[in-house]
């Protein structure tokens, strides 16, 4: 015999469970918002840090002492003609008093200075990163010059920007690993109280014959979705918060010499892998939880 | 109704009883023994009565089959196999081979008649189009044609109980235990429901029956377990 309407779907096994779903979502959602931000921080330190350290490794800062008896000015431009020469030196270029008084504008103010002030010259130096001047040869270069100079190669600057770029990234590393646990350990909870709630659809299924697997992979989807979703949320508005916060920060650097956090192609990368992590942790916490369970209650 | 031949289990060659009790007694944490020195043999396509008062342990022996309990002592073999020494990953395939109807029926108020009596098939990953017109034709017999897509909370509790036994036959099972399967339903359905379980004894199925109903063992010529206080008062006799 043939039953015309026979139903042609089967029913989800887990039925939908709005009630509890929503605050999880919201919950998992506000993680995965703050783990982008973390994330996108952690990449901003990484990127601004190889931007300043391959600035700083590239340049040096020659300073003149200036004499009273002599021409700084004509000194700096000698200095500079000789530096340029030097294998491993792409420029130099002598700066004149009138530059360097610019640069102590901020601090001394808009009155001009003595005359007799000796203001140091400075000479900017670009070098090839990858074949720089062996260390000590622009001073053994101008050694036998009647002025005296002082090379300034950033070296201790390069170790403090680059000790305080890793503290930050690691800091966000740390907060990213933090948020997630936290993520799994509310998703687990959760897991723990779906189960709890449908535990006759986990004991109908066991009793049929039904293998650990296959109940615990109807609770793994769930999840596994519920998290994708969470995650493309908080993700989402973290992308537009950390585009709102570099176009923010790129305004408020210009103005209070700030780092500008620099989110490039690999901080575009954390939001899709947010939300996919999110998925990933949400399904292994309720797997991990409904296994559990499901061995505690039937040894 | 003739049930189809389905999954056929091979029960010829076996000689070993379907459930086997030995010495078995059972506990619930540290309280008293609720069943004590149990010792019985159901061979493979026989078909028992269980029977007791309420309180004697039937349904406490029936979870012991299905090993959703396991005993406190003794040994308990199922189609020849030691329970207590099977790998936990071993059980599912144990559970497909028995069909369960419980007292409460145990429906997914979420499914429809049909997909709660499908579960079973559905879980082994039969396709669905394998067994759609089985299920249609297993809910007709037991009258439930023209429920098959309600709810269980909309079922009378007759109509719980026969989707409970459809669900419990469906995947023709090489071991039926029914706890009270008849005890909501009118003597007529009774009838019914008891030839479909003679009918899957007759394919080779052994079939325990936990009842109060004395008018139902009375109507088969079947061997009878009789459980007071934890202990059996009345070892099978033969049919």
């Amino acid at each position: 015999m043939s039953t015309p309407d026979k139903p042609r779907r089967p029913a989800a096994l887990l039925p939908p469970d709005h009630a509890r779903d929503r605050p999880l979502f919201a919950v998992a959602a506000i993680l995965v918002f703050l783990a982008s931000l973390a994330g996108f921080g952690a990449a901003g330190a990484w990127q601004a840090a190889e931007g300043w350290t391959a600035q700083l490794s590239s340049e040096l800062t020659v300073q003149l002492i200036a004499e009273d008896a002599r021409d700084a000015d004509a000194d700096a431009l000698d200095a500079a003609a000789q530096i340029a020469r030097l294998p491993g030196v792409l420029s130099a270029t002598a700066r004149s008093r009138a530059d360097a008084e610019a640069l102590l504008r901020p601090w001394l103010g808009g009155a001009g200075l003595p005359d007799d002030l000796p203001v140091p010259r400075l000479i900017a130096v670009r070098v090839d990163p990858d074949a720089p001047p062996a260390p000590g040869a622009i001073e053994a270069l101008l050694r036998d010059n009647p002025y005296e100079v002082v090379v300034d190669d950033h070296a201790r600057w390069e170790a403090a920007v680059q000790r305080t770029a890793g503290a930050v990234r690691y800091f966000a590393l740390g907060l990213v690993a933090i948020l997630a646990l936290a993520a799994a350990a509310v998703i687990a909870f959760a897991a723990r109280a779906s189960l709890a709630a449908r535990w006759d659809v986990a004991e109908a299924l066991h009793l049929v014959g039904a293998p650990d697997r296959y109940v615990t992979g109807i609770f793994q989807r769930r999840f596994f979705f519920l998290g994708l979703k969470a995650g493309l949320a908080g993700a989402g508005l973290a992308a537009l918060a950390g585009y709102g916060l570099a176009h923010g920060a790129g305004a408020a650097g210009a103005v209070f010499f700030l780092p500008v956090p620099a989110l490039g192609w690999s901080a575009a990368a954390i939001a899709p892998g947010a939300a996919l992590a999110s998925a990933l942790i949400a399904a292994g916490a309720a797997r991990l939880a409904v296994t559990g369970e499901l061995k505690a209650r039937w040894p | 109704m003739t049930l189809k031949p389905r999954p056929a289990p091979d029960l010829t060659h076996s000689r070993d009883p379907a459930v086997s009790f030995d010495s078995v007694g059972l506990r619930y944490g540290r309280g008293p023994e609720i069943l004590s020195d149990l010792s019985f043999d159901l061979p493979s396509g026989s078909f028992h009565f269980l029977t007791g008062p309420s309180g004697a342990g039937k349904s406490s022996l029936l979870r012991l089959i299905y090993r959703a309990r396991q005993p406190s002592r003794g040994l308990i073999s199922l189609f020849g196999r030691d329970t207590a020494l099977m790998p936990r990953d071993a059980l599912p395939g144990l559970r497909r081979r028995i069909g369960v109807v419980f007292q409460d029926f145990r429906l997914l108020e979420h499914l429809s008649v049909f997909d709660n009596v499908a579960l079973p098939l559905r879980v082994a990953g039969q396709p669905r189009t394998s067994y759609a017109d089985d299920v249609a034709d297993l809910l007709a017999w037991v009258g439930l044609g023209d429920r098959m897509h309600a709810h269980p909370a909309s079922l009378s509790g007759g109509e719980q109980q026969r989707a409970a036994i459809a669900r419990a036959v469906i995947s023709r099972p090489e071991l039926l235990i029914a706890d009270e399967p008849t005890g909501n339903v009118d003597p007529a359905m009774a009838r019914r429901l008891l030839r479909l379980l003679v009918e899957l004894n007759r394919l080779g199925a052994t079939v325990l029956i936990a009842t109060h109903d004395i008018t139902l063992v009375r109507s088969l010529a079947a061997p009878v377990l009789e459980l007071a206080d934890g202990r059996l008062v009345s070892q099978p006799r033969a049919a």
